[in-house]
């Protein structure tokens, strides 16, 4: 069934590659767009972290990938998964390749398990649809998949329900499904936010040796960039639906181009450094993406806001691996 | 020193669990918990989801009845029961809820919201005087004039909180009881919030408890911080105490989970994960409640609760007696 993947030696040729997608919604007061036009690609064995506040479009870009999006959205651009186009194709080819080859995991696992079925019956479901794999060979991968995840005693697990599971477990249960039958990309939508923090500690913990152990590329949609400092190869800030910087995860946190992800940075309440005055804000709040302004959507909350940000900035490379939306990084005299 | 301005005394919330026939043993969401607040103080109670820092919060208000222990407000007890007592007691202590949307009125101007407090507790205010206290207290908030005739769906999360913390000072209480103030706010909000509660505490002298189940944000809010688990206190201190040389192993382990904005550090740095789920709050372990999951575990920690014990001079004390024996620090 999977198609045969050439033995390319090109490398880190990538696994998605996301070029101009908008999703935009039909609202009764006009078409709001709530993706305006974004461009990023996963490669294999990588996590791309998206990071960004609410309002800034992460859940609709995650959702659009595999055809998730409401159904009153309309979603542009091209979405190439291992080179297949996945924008337009029908319902039917879609839920073979969700699961399979996109596999999703939800922020809040209660919601995304059905409570009716027992853990086994889910995690079996996956394995005999998308590999075609009898009750007992099924059975027999569930367990190895819970093992995976490090779920103490797998096997009394298969015969549990989600309401009997800890918030953590039930965490570890949808990941079990997501890797189930090895996905080339794991999309993980907040994986941890639900969870308390020593709980979470454990999750990131399991996603890092996993990610490792299977080489499955992953992409971390989120808000704290904790998260994605812990996890992330490299990083995308979205904000008011448009990736405005991108690059290596060390070197923006190090030194932030865009001012909205220094101040996102600097606007982290932080246990250790500092006075423990507060961390200074972003002054205003995100745009509501009904009435964005004109040019630069985050200059009316910009310091440095200047002339040319009336126009609106596109992302342009900076070298190193790094794009930023920014006139200030791309003015070409002076630098910051 | 002057007498505390709140006091918890051994407080315990136990829930009936239901059960038919037989009775299930009850939900212990606060089981043995003592406080103190001065005039002026900022406590933080801090723990993960099940640790009782809620019930703790409805209790300190009257809003939630003791099984056992007392709530002492200037002295006297919180009145649980609704009548004159309990009417004079709310216009001292007020509450700053997590979801500053669901926490208004959603048919309400915001105007009307505010003045809607001083209409129950100072009916003798003339409505130029109401309206003149709600100006003022907008302008204390940092909103502008122009929110008041709105509705809140029509304001941002953060201008929601904004109203919600007018609201809760209108009355100039004595107590604010802020529960997960910043908690579904936006992080470049979040700051936003965090220093107008430090300006109005500036400027007022009002004290606040604090519920947070984030370390980080305690920080930059609190003058001491309490660490629960499971119904009791952990550990207690002034906050770069409890925070720079953490002592039970639980907040140890509290700490270490927080990720930290800083890749470098993030993917090297030493943690202790805790494993396991946290127990049921009705049937918690023996002794220690936390040895289940404890590093630092040993036989005799299943034998005694422990108490706290000072761990310092600044008032820092800690319930773990193998800490304070060994000075192990993992």
């Amino acid at each position: 069934m999977s198609p045969l993947a050439p033995t390319s030696t090109l490398p880190a040729a990538p696994v998605l590659e996301v070029r101009d997608l908008r999703v935009s919604f039909e609202t009764a007061r006009g078409p709001v767009e709530a993706v305006r036009g974004v461009d990023f690609t996963v490669t294999a064995g990588e996590t791309l972290g998206i990071v960004g506040e609410s309002g800034a479009g992460k859940t609709q870009i995650m959702l659009a990938l595999a055809g998730l999006a409401p159904p009153n959205a309309t979603v542009t651009g091209s979405v190439r998964l291992a080179g297949q186009s996945l924008l337009g194709l029908g319902e039917r080819q879609l839920s073979r390749i969700r699961g399979a080859q996109i596999a999703y995991v939800f922020q809040d696992p209660m919601t995304a398990l059905n409570p009716y079925l027992t853990v086994g019956t889910q995690l079996t479901e996956v394995l005999r649809r998308h590999l075609g794999h009898d009750r007992a060979t099924a059975r027999a991968a569930a367990i190895r998949a819970l093992d995976r995840v490090r779920m103490p005693d797998a096997a009394a697990r298969l015969h549990q329900y989600p309401h009997e599971l800890s918030g953590g477990m039930r965490q570890r249960v949808m990941i079990a499904m997501a890797l189930a039958c090895a996905p080339r990309l794991l999309v993980a939508d907040e994986p941890t936010t639900a969870l308390d923090v020593t709980v979470q500690a454990q999750i990131l913990d399991l996603l890092d040796n996993l990610r490792r152990e299977t080489g499955t590329a992953i992409l971390l949609i989120t808000h704290d960039m904790g998260v994605i400092a812990r996890l992330a190869d490299r990083v995308a800030v979205t904000y008011a639906g448009r990736i405005v910087e991108t690059g290596p995860v060390q070197a923006v946190f190090d030194a932030p181009r865009h001012p909205y992800t220094a101040g996102l940075l600097q606007a982290v309440p932080r246990l250790d450094g500092g006075d423990g005055a507060p961390p200074a804000g972003i002054p205003g709040q995100p745009p509501d993406p009904r009435t964005l302004p004109e040019g630069c959507a985050f200059a009316p909350r910009c310091a440095r806001a200047f002339a040319a940000c009336r126009a609106d900035p596109a992302l342009a490379g900076v070298g190193g691996g790094r794009a930023v939306a920014c006139h200030l990084a791309t003015r070409p005299a002076d630098a910051a | 020193m002057t007498a505390p301005l709140l006091q918890v005394r051994d407080a315990r919330v136990h829930f009936p669990a239901g059960g038919w026939l037989r009775a299930a043993p009850p939900v212990r969401a606060v089981d043995g918990v003592s406080l103190t607040l001065h005039a002026g103080e900022t406590l933080a109670v801090v723990g993960e989801s099940g640790c009782g820092k809620s019930t703790l919060a409805r209790a300190v208000l009257g809003l939630q009845r003791l099984t056992s222990g007392a709530v002492l407000f200037d002295g006297a007890p919180v009145p649980d029961r609704p009548g004159p007592a309990r009417s004079a007691f709310a216009r001292a202590a007020q509450l700053v809820f997590q979801d500053p949307v669901a926490a208004l009125n959603p048919r309400m101007r915001i105007d009307a919201a505010l003045a809607e407090p001083l209409q129950t507790h100072a009916p003798e205010l003339a409505r130029p005087a109401r309206e003149a206290r709600v100006a003022d207290v907008l302008a204390q908030v940092g909103l502008d004039a122009g929110i008041a005739r709105r509705f809140p769906h029509e304001v941002s999360g953060g201008q929601a909180q904004r109203v919600g913390i007018a609201r809760a000072m209108i009355l100039r209480p004595r107590l604010l009881v802020c529960d997960e103030p910043v908690a579904s706010l936006d992080v470049s909000i979040q700051a936003q919030i965090l220093s107008l509660l430090r300006a109005l505490r500036a400027e007022h002298g009002v004290s606040m408890l604090f519920i947070s189940h984030d370390l980080s944000v305690v920080r930059h809010i609190a003058d001491r911080v309490m660490v629960m688990y499971l119904g009791r206190a952990m550990e207690v201190g002034p906050v770069a105490s409890v925070l720079g040389r953490p002592l039970h192993p639980y907040t140890r382990a509290l700490i270490d989970a927080v990720p930290r904005p800083d890749p470098a550090t993030e993917r090297t740095r030493p943690r202790i994960l805790l494993g396991g789920d946290l127990p049921s709050p009705s049937a918690p372990p023996s002794g220690c409640r936390f040895r289940t999951r404890c590093p630092l575990a040993e036989a005799g920690c299943a034998a005694v609760e422990p108490a706290f014990a000072p761990a310092g001079p600044d008032g820092h004390e800690v319930a773990c007696p193998v800490v304070l024996r060994t000075g192990a620090v993992a």
